[in-house]
């Protein structure tokens, strides 16, 4: 397997190295080509859709992604017999890369080795709208299954009339076409396509391959990105080199709001290689050496003018709360009235969320160059379609003037959904003439970054005489619907949503967007600290009281599994134990966790011993990738659980790097255990998000079972657990 | 100002005439097409950026030029010997110890300098030895895992 380097011509004239350019010298020539002149001159044959039955509901779902249904767009086989796949999705850590690779490999008939991938690259790949929602496995790979398993039938009926032996009398294997009746008769892919779209009709339906079929999808596979990874060979957006390209450092406002009054760039010209640019808005110093141009951006001189702040990350509460725009009940079952009338027992609680950062380790960076009045753009960036779209936009040029190339991307979470680095790159290499690299410094990227939304939940909840939960009145502000709905049979409830949810424009003090399941990981906090609530005033153990609650077929396996899992003995909290109980549903993925907790009462400090989680997403395309992520997420989740809360005051970010703005470290990670609960009935479901969402409830649930005090506030500091273990009554610490 | 510096880089001997007080992070990445280190966070806190400079892993955003004169640099492409690559690097692949791989050079060179230090770390020697390195994909479980397996190797 070899993951080729994104460079544009280095690419184009390897991976379709028999090009029929006029101009093989010149590989500028080959940048221009898009990617239907591209399959015409490679091709020279027409392309024929292969004219088919319905090939399943969730290939329908996916072709209303607006996905093409010419299987071409996805793949060509060369004459060397590897296939590339085309792919409009990007691989920022989550796996994709391998899980579609397993997919096509599956469905096509041939090796994992086979498979090389192209991903995000505006001119080779299917429009995408971007890999985000834990969509790529869910809505993309049944894309890619499809069109590899109508290419396979395709590749059969041309080998059958190669052959001169029907269908039933051929056998498939690793792309090699052998004839039962004399097994010398042989024929390949390689010869079949001979590195061209393939032009071909059949009348029968290409069926999808079943599980027990499976020989490389449901297999456990090793990465593969991850020998160009631990090499260094790995490139991401700041490792593209262009010769005489410049580094630019550009002028940042000290806040959101701020308003620039004068700017002076006298001192910083006289640096000797410095190309200063003050243009539309755009004030940079650009420079071979980036450290140069960050010496000139420092002699700008520029006066602002910033407004009074009137927020902070300790009002920002009451501040939403007056920006309050209501909802309209949603998913409403029975009435509130009924339920308040069934409930002998009480509880109304409100939870608090503050801003957090998605902090990837690699920067937004963005890679720019010009050829013949075409951009060419190297982004860290989770949509390339749409950055295509931002960019053409931004200059006033057809989007076929602008190609977005996403090398591997280091770290998204959906922070890397807006790629505005990719605009300002494109207009600074428009206006200097010479490649530029725009990478932001870290305290930029928390400045520009699209914080998941500061929020807050209210929830009014009662029990029957017999532990039932008979009341849910739940009112999310800011926070949006993601992860707000019902899981358990209540028979009064509703769900409120006050605001559009996590955007919420013109409202927050700086950009919001969506963090790593947008909404869910607040959400499930409330709710499932909520039901702990009810389960300790029940006097139930946590897992049984949630079992007693709902009939819902996954929710019950994967509850039982996690406490099948953890070895669970049941007890009613606070037993003392520090164990906390959470489950959830998240992109179509059902999760239950156990965590284990040990709470210092003096410091404060919470140490997590153990985390269990059981995962039910569907047919599980790779079983090591799911684990890689659930592992991920559950770590992850411990920041926003523990430490990750934005400062700020009004339109500034205090938080500019590491060393305030606390992300998790080895010593935070407790032992990790996975479970996939098995159900290959259900198509692949979402994994890059669901095992995030119960963190912050669980271990809050676990830190109460510790100590009978409970946590309302994420994240849950040190500082808020000795305030909530002072509001014990019997607490003498 | 310029000056003439002169150090081992991965087994070459090279000279260089440039400032000393420019960073080697920045001098491997430009001048020299070294782009395994990585930009995290420019002020020594995230370890993106770690090389080995005579035997120790060092933060090279903050490192001047001046400081690897007549020293000995070695960085993630300098790791294997040959065609094979180090038992830190097979083990961190084969263990999926990565996701995006951003933060991995780093990580691996930091785990070097501990292995060179510290043949046999146990569990919570690797975790102390790699606390300062930050990893956003929460890798963090099976790159222990993977020092621990490499370390019984090397
Ligand atoms: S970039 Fe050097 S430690 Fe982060
Ligand atoms: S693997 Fe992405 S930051 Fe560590």
């Amino acid at each position: 397997m070899t993951i080729r380097d994104f460079s544009a011509e280095e690419m184009l004239r390897e991976q379709m190295g028999r090009l029929p350019t006029t101009d093989e010298a010149n590989p500028s020539t080959l940048g221009t080509l898009d990617r239907r002149q591209f399959l015409k001159a490679v091709g020279g044959g027409i392309v024929v859709l292969v004219a088919m039955g319905d090939p399943g509901g969730s290939v329908v779902e996916a072709q209303g992604m607006g996905y093409p249904e010419d299987f071409n767009a996805y793949l060509r086989i060369g004459k060397d017999g590897r296939v590339t796949v085309f792919s409009g999705k990007i691989e920022m850590g989550q796996g994709t890369m391998t899980s579609l690779a397993q997919m096509a490999a599956e469905e096509l008939g041939v090796s994992l080795q086979r498979i090389d991938m192209i991903m995000g690259d505006t001119d080779l790949c299917p429009y995408d709208r971007g890999t985000w929602g834990s969509m790529s496995t869910r809505f993309f790979g049944p894309a890619v299954r499809a069109a590899a398993a109508k290419a396979r039938e395709v590749l059969l009926d041309l080998a059958s009339q190669r052959l001169g032996e029907p269908i039933d009398r051929l056998k498939l294997k690793d792309g090699v076409i052998t004839s039962l009746t004399d097994r010398s008769r042989i024929v390949t892919y390689a010869e079949l396509a001979g590195g061209e779209p393939i032009a071909h009709t059949i009348d029968r339906e290409a069926v999808l391959k079943s599980v027990r079929e499976f020989k490389t999808m449901g297999v456990p596979t090793k990465r593969l990105d991850a020998l160009d990874k631990v090499t260094g060979k790995a490139k991401y957006a700041g490792d593209i080199q262009l010769p005489g390209m410049l580094h630019a450092r550009q002028l940042r406002p000290p806040a959101h709001s701020s308003e620039l009054r004068s700017v002076d760039t006298s001192k910083a010209e006289e640096v000797p290689g410095v190309v200063i640019v003050n243009q539309d808005g755009l004030v940079a110093a650009l420079h071979e050496d980036p450290e140069q141009a960050e010496l000139s951006l420092g002699l700008i001189e520029a006066d602002w003018q910033t407004p009074e702040p009137h927020v902070d990350e300790t009002t920002i509460w009451d501040y939403l709360r007056s920006k309050d725009p209501g909802g309209e009940p949603d998913d409403v079952r029975g009435s509130v009235e009924a339920g308040a009338k069934l409930s002998a027992e009480r509880f109304s609680h409100a939870y608090h969320d503050g801003y957090v950062a998605h902090a990837p380790i690699e920067t937004h960076t963005a890679t720019a160059t010009v050829q013949d009045g075409k951009v060419t753009l190297w982004v860290s960036t989770q949509s390339p379609f749409g950055n295509q779209a931002t960019v053409a936009e931004a200059l006033g040029i057809p989007k076929a003037e602008v190609r977005v190339i996403t090398p591997y991307v280091g770290g998204g979470f959906g922070g890397k959904s807006t790629a505005h680095q990719a605009t300002e790159a494109a207009r600074l290499t428009r206006i200097v003439g010479r490649p530029v690299q725009v990478a932001f410094t870290r305290a930029e990227e928390f400045f520009y970054d699209t914080f998941q939304p500061a929020s807050f939940i209210e929830i009014d909840s009662g029990l029957d005489s017999e532990g039932r939960i008979s009341l849910w009145d739940y009112h999310v502000y800011f926070a949006g619907d993601r992860g707000a709905e019902q899981l358990y049979d209540v028979p009064n409830s509703q769900i409120v949503v006050h605001s559009q949810g996590w955007r919420a424009p013109g409202v927050h003090p700086f950009a919001t967007g969506a963090w790593r399941a947008p909404g869910a990981n607040t959400n499930i906090f409330a709710k499932e600290s909520q039901i702990d609530v009810m389960a300790a005033a029940a006097g139930a153990d946590p897992i049984e009281f949630r079992l007693r609650n709902t009939k819902d077929k996954r929710l019950r396996s994967v509850l039982e599994a996690v406490a099948e899992a953890y070895g669970w003995e049941p007890q009613s909290a606070p037993s003392g134990r520090g164990l906390g109980v959470a489950c959830g549903i998240d992109a179509g993925t059902y999760v239950a966790h156990i965590v284990e907790v040990v709470v210092d009462r003096t410091t404060g400090k919470v140490q997590v011993k153990r985390v269990v989680c059981a995962q039910d997403m569907g047919l599980v395309v790779n079983p090591d990738g799911a684990k890689m992520q659930m592992e991920g997420c559950i770590t992850m989740g411990l920041g926003y659980a523990f430490s990750e809360n934005l400062r700020f005051r009004g339109g500034e970010i205090l938080d500019k790097n590491f060393d305030t703005y606390e992300i998790p470290r080895f010593s935070w990670v407790p032992k990790i255990e996975t479970v996939l609960v098995s159900n290959d009935e259900l198509d692949p479901q979402g994994g890059g998000e669901p095992a995030i969402v119960c963190m912050g409830g669980a271990i809050a649930n676990a830190i109460h079972d510790a100590t009978g005090a409970r946590l309302f506030h994420l994240p849950m500091t040190p500082k808020r657990v000795l305030e909530a273990l002072a509001r014990l009554p019997d607490f003498d610490g | 100002m310029k000056e003439t510096i002169r150090f081992r880089l991965n087994g070459q001997p090279k000279t260089l005439k440039t400032d000393g007080d420019r960073k080697l992070l920045w001098v491997l990445r430009t001048d020299l097409g070294l782009t395994g280190t990585k930009y995290g966070c420019g002020e020594s806190l995230c370890g993106s950026c770690t090389v080995i400079v005579d035997g120790e892993a060092v933060r090279t955003c903050q490192l001047p030029m001046s400081a690897v004169q007549g020293k000995e640099v070695i960085t993630i492409e300098g790791l294997a010997e040959g065609n094979a690559i180090h038992p830190l690097q097979e083990e961190f692949a084969n263990r999926g110890a990565l996701q995006c791989g951003f933060c991995t050079p780093g990580m691996i060179m930091n785990a070097y300098g501990l292995l060179l230090a510290n043949k046999r770390p146990s569990r919570g020697e690797i975790v102390e030895g790699m606390e300062e390195n930050l990893c956003r994909c929460g890798a963090h479980q099976r790159i222990v895992e993977a020092i621990e397996a490499a370390s019984r190797r090397v």
